[in-house]
């Protein structure tokens, strides 16, 4: 065996072009140290990323670090559509902060500089072929976070917040570290796809008690990650805490790398019969008690999070079929939950724009009341939050969240999990309660005392127009999303 | 023209008509804008009729049991089993234009009157999205399609009734109404989602056409199949006792909501029920069917009690659907050709009866601006014309023979006699028990609403109608006298459709 290995530089050409945003966004604040300059600097960069990400996903798998045939660095279709997702949700979140950065209080360079930082490590996430690249990518996501979530300066919630969220995010990561490390001592391999098939070759290993452990250590600790019941508390907290478009990246982008990490340990590395019945159960619980709590939040951003606590849980509930079905069915689950899943970035990413779009300049989320009538006033904005939250809620109009549902229920059905295809169905129904007093309260009179609130910032309308197009484009066109994330 | 091009013509007409209602500023422009679409979307629908292919080619050793006219085959959603598969037959046809007519009489009476509460463009708009989910459901011949249009209805109901319903007790009570409407639906499309794609993945394809008699599917299958579809459409239809979200939101709705809430949106469910759940799992109908008679005679009977203690108009008619879609399940439970003839004439009949009821129950309501029973009375002494419509309407709903009412509910009754055995000869007299019921309820509501001196809020009436008011109610009550004499009408076109159906059940 060759010890030096051969680097396939046009495969990891997303990842330095995101790396490379960050040092520029660095560089530009400290030569120039204008605001326009910095966030140019951040907004190309990313979609430079876009690009590269599309352009090197359309041609072959590529795979590169290679050991053998276990390679650390797969950059395939999958790939490629997490790497220019999570970019585009970086643009976008870059075009919610405009108010916040305009602002004055919150510092740009860093502000850029982390966000690019971690749009890194979403992008390389996606391409990660063993378990160190997958933790060190799900870090470098989540690391820059720590800071962005405390950025309201002289806010209680935001320290508490933060503190919250890196306490938990810290323990979390320590555990996959734990289990990553017992699955090591196990096999003694640390590549997913050598890891499945020692584990698939050597059922014995499946009896021993240790493997068991180190299964539940690394689902436990990426399920912190996608804010899954029971580790989900930590998530409202700090979505209520941090600014909003930083609350926005938390829960698509960080969540979309959580749900990214937990279908590669789940599709290459870990036992099916293992992790499914677990898997199951989570997203059972956490569409459930996700669904119940949001029913009574009256703060605005509370009830996204609890709404995306309960989104969660159905991008996990194609995961719990996986013990039974035939392979078919399981390729057809994972596809289904990364399509959800994107669906899912998607209207949330409008739905938060929608809110920051509403909300003046800076502001947190407030109450649900702050936003009575909004919709009177600014029909296009309001508009195009209602058809996020309808998309959440997945009715039509927003045919992408309908799809986005039925993905699930026919990727369960297929997998002979019916009865967490009624669980799916029943919260639905639960889900469309609070979704649609939501919307409803858009559109309500505002009675005598017309909230003062500004023209939305330009930027940020056009960021819930850009979202809401995709969202429409793919509600009709949903064979583009399935194709692409069963690739 | 081509069927095919006709079918999407159904649909697209109403779509683009509620993006032209939305695109234009001016509102009584808009308003007529939009029942101009309303128009030509029955005039579509009724040329659907011509040129429609009778002689059916057979392939294969027996031909399949759902032969449409027309059809539109396009791939949408391969990933999902979802294709644009559009079709008109028999069954549907009736439906598809009884959904245009009652629409454009909506159209037309919003552009007379729009009930307070939002702008009137805004609500043809809505209304013109609803006939397009209702029209969609009719026509699909996909069972996703069907999910899909099925669902298509529900906001913009909710909306109808959030934003120009009430009745006066002040927006909690309307929006509580309409959560109720909503929640409660979608219950029922969500069961339904499981069930299709039970199917989907049970036979590997969403095609109606191919799945219509069940062959596939295994009887497990089948059984669990029709438990949840049943389901789901029993919401919809409502069957006894899954109801309670229907007197609320008639009583809450606007009088065009109502209208179209009681003269199509419930016809969804029954419509369903005989072409997707008794079609695609026949096993399971037979299994379920005593079960489906039991209910549909419990709910005429609980609907017609309940009516008889009512107080309030719109509340009243409303609890007459239940007892009259118990007719209509009735006849679908019979499984019979007789039965399944009567269910859809039934179905046809209701909508045009029910929807006259609401439109008169609004106009006085309007008028009077009450609608409780005992503040009502001696209408005729004021206003001859409304009080003899509004007799004429619920003679018509008691099923008097030679109106449109008769046939259904006669029908039904023969059905379940024709089946025989102790079970349906004991519901056929319970239904007629019930029949006699609905009489009595009626007959009781013209005798307040009616006779008797007249009250202070209709003390005052003028016994003038409005042009705009006669425009919406004549063609109804002509309807009401056609299908009434000439049943033929119906089930002319609906025969060869039901005898190709009973003879997969078999």
């Amino acid at each position: 065996m060759s010890m030096v290995q051969s680097v396939d530089s046009v495969a990891l050409l997303p990842a330095y072009l995101a790396a490379g945003t960050a040092v520029l966004v660095l560089l530009v604040d400290l030569v120039l140290a204008r605001r326009a300059a910095t966030v140019g600097a951040a907004a190309t960069g990313a979609l430079a990323t876009i690009v590269a990400a599309v352009a090197v996903g359309a041609g072959e798998e590529r795979r590169t670090f290679c050991v053998g045939a276990d390679c650390s660095y797969v950059f395939g279709g999958r790939a490629a559509l997490v790497a220019a997702l999570v970019a585009l949700l970086a643009l976008g979140v870059l075009a919610l902060s405009g108010p916040l950065l305009r602002d004055g209080t919150t510092p740009v360079g860093e502000f850029c500089f982390l966000l690019a930082c971690s749009m890194t490590g979403g992008v390389v996430l996606g391409a990660a072929g063993d378990l160190i690249t997958l933790i060190v990518a799900v870090e470098a996501l989540t690391l820059p976070l720590y800071v962005l979530v405390g950025l309201r300066r002289g806010s209680l919630a935001s320290a508490e917040a933060a503190v919250t969220f890196f306490v938990v995010s810290v323990v979390a990561t320590t555990l996959t570290l734990l289990g990553a490390a017992l699955l090591y001592a196990v096999t003694g391999s640390l590549h997913l796809e050598r890891l499945g098939t020692i584990l698939a070759d050597r059922s014995e290993l499946l009896d021993l008690p240790l493997t068991t452990v180190a299964v539940t250590l690394v689902l436990g600790g990426l399920a912190f990650k996608v804010a899954a019941v029971p580790f989900h508390a930590w998530a409202p907290a700090t979505y209520d805490g941090a600014p909003l478009p930083v609350a926005a990246y938390l829960s698509t982008a960080s969540k979309l790398g959580g749900v990214v990490a937990l279908l590669a340990v789940v599709q290459h590395a870990l036992p099916n019969d293992v992790a499914g019945p677990v898997l199951a159960l989570v997203a059972a619980l956490t569409m459930t008690v996700g669904n119940l709590v949001a029913l009574r939040q009256r703060r605005t951003v509370r009830l996204l999070a609890w709404s995306s606590v309960a989104q969660a849980g159905y991008i996990l509930a194609p995961l719990g079929a996986l013990a039974l079905a035939d392979p078919d069915a399981r390729s057809g689950a994972y596809a289904a939950a990364l399509a959800y899943a994107v669906f899912f970035v998607l209207l949330e990413l409008a739905a938060f724009a929608g809110v920051v779009a509403l909300r003046p300049a800076g502001a947190d989320g407030g109450h649900l009341d702050d936003l009575r009538g909004a919709a009177r006033r600014h029909p296009w904005v309001g508009a195009g939050l209602a058809f996020a939250l309808i998309g959440l809620a997945g009715l039509p109009p927003g045919l992408a969240g309908l799809f986005a549902k039925v993905t699930v229920v026919r990727s369960l059905l297929g997998g002979d999990a019916g009865w967490l295809a009624l669980l799916v169905a029943v919260n639905a129904v639960i889900g469309l309660a609070y979704y649609l007093r939501f919307a409803a309260l858009l559109y309500a009179p505002t009675g005598d005392a017309p909230a003062v609130a500004g023209r939305p910032a330009r930027v940020v309308a056009a960021a819930l127009a850009v979202a809401t197009l995709i969202a429409v484009v793919v509600g009709f066109a949903p064979q583009l999303v399935l194709d692409l994330a069963g690739s | 023209m081509s069927g095919g091009f006709l079918l999407v013509a159904v649909l697209a007409v109403p779509a683009l008509g509620a993006l032209a209602v939305a695109a234009i500023p001016r509102d009584l422009a808009a308003r007529v804008v939009g029942t101009v679409a309303a128009a030509l979307t029955l005039v579509v629908a009724i040329a659907l009729l011509a040129g429609r292919n009778l002689g059916w080619v057979a392939y294969g050793a027996t031909p399949p049991a759902v032969r449409p006219w027309h059809s539109v085959d396009v791939a949408w959603v391969p990933g999902l089993d979802l294709r644009f598969h559009l079709g008109v037959d028999g069954i549907s046809w009736p439906l598809v234009v009884l959904t245009a007519l009652l629409t454009l009489l909506c159209c037309g009476y919003t552009c007379w009157r729009v009930p307070p509460g939002g702008s009137g463009r805004a609500l043809v708009a809505l209304l013109l999205v609803v006939e397009v989910g209702i029209l969609g459901t009719f026509l699909a011949l996909d069972l996703v399609l069907f999910f899909l249009f099925f669902e298509v209805v529900l906001l913009p109901m909710y909306a109808i009734i959030v934003g120009w319903g009430g009745d006066g007790t002040g927006p909690a009570a309307r929006r509580r109404a309409a959560r109720k409407f909503a929640l409660y639906t979608l219950f029922g499309s969500v069961l339904l989602l499981v069930g299709v794609y039970l199917v989907v993945t049970a036979a590997g394809t969403a095609d109606i056409v191919a799945l219509t008699g069940g062959t596939e599917l295994s009887r497990g299958t089948q059984l669990a199949a029709f438990t949840l579809l049943a389901v789901a459409f029993a919401v919809k239809s409502p069957l006894w006792p899954l109801h309670s979200w229907l007197p609320d939101a008639h009583t809450q709705a606007p009088t065009v909501g109502s209208v179209l809430l009681a003269g199509v949106l419930l016809k969804m469910g029954t419509y369903g029920l005989i072409r997707v759940a008794v079609g695609v799992a026949p096993e399971g109908a037979r299994w379920a069917a005593p079960v489906l008679g039991v209910l549909a005679v419990a709910a005429i009977l609980i609907g017609s009690l309940v009516c008889l203690a009512q107080t309030e108009l719109k509340r009243l008619i409303a609890y007459s659907s239940v007892g009259h879609m118990g007719f209509v399940l009735l006849g679908i439970a019979t499984l019979t050709g007789t039965g399944i003839q009567a269910a859809l004439i039934g179905n046809v009949a209701h909508g045009i009866i029910t929807g006259l009821l609401f439109f008169l129950a609004g106009a006085i309501k309007d008028r009077t601006h009450t609608g409780a029973l005992s503040e009502l009375s001696g209408l005729r002494e004021t206003a001859p014309r409304l009080s003899g419509l509004l007799a004429f309407a619920a003679v018509a709903s008691l099923g008097l023979p030679g109106l449109a009412g008769f046939w259904g509910e006669a029908f039904a009754v023969v059905a379940a006699v024709e089946v025989g055995g102790a079970l349906w000869i004991t519901l056929a007299v319970l239904a007629a028990l019930g029949g006699a019921l609905t009489a009595a309820y009626l007959l009781r509501l013209l005798r307040q609403v009616t006779h008797g001196r007249p009250s202070a809020p209709v003390a005052g009436l003028k016994p003038g109608l409005a042009g705009a008011e006669l425009a919406a109610w004549v063609p109804l009550v002509l309807l009401t006298l056609a299908v009434g004499l000439a049943p033929t009408l119906v089930l002319g076109v609906a025969e060869a459709p039901v005898t190709a159906l009973v003879e997969v059940l078999r």
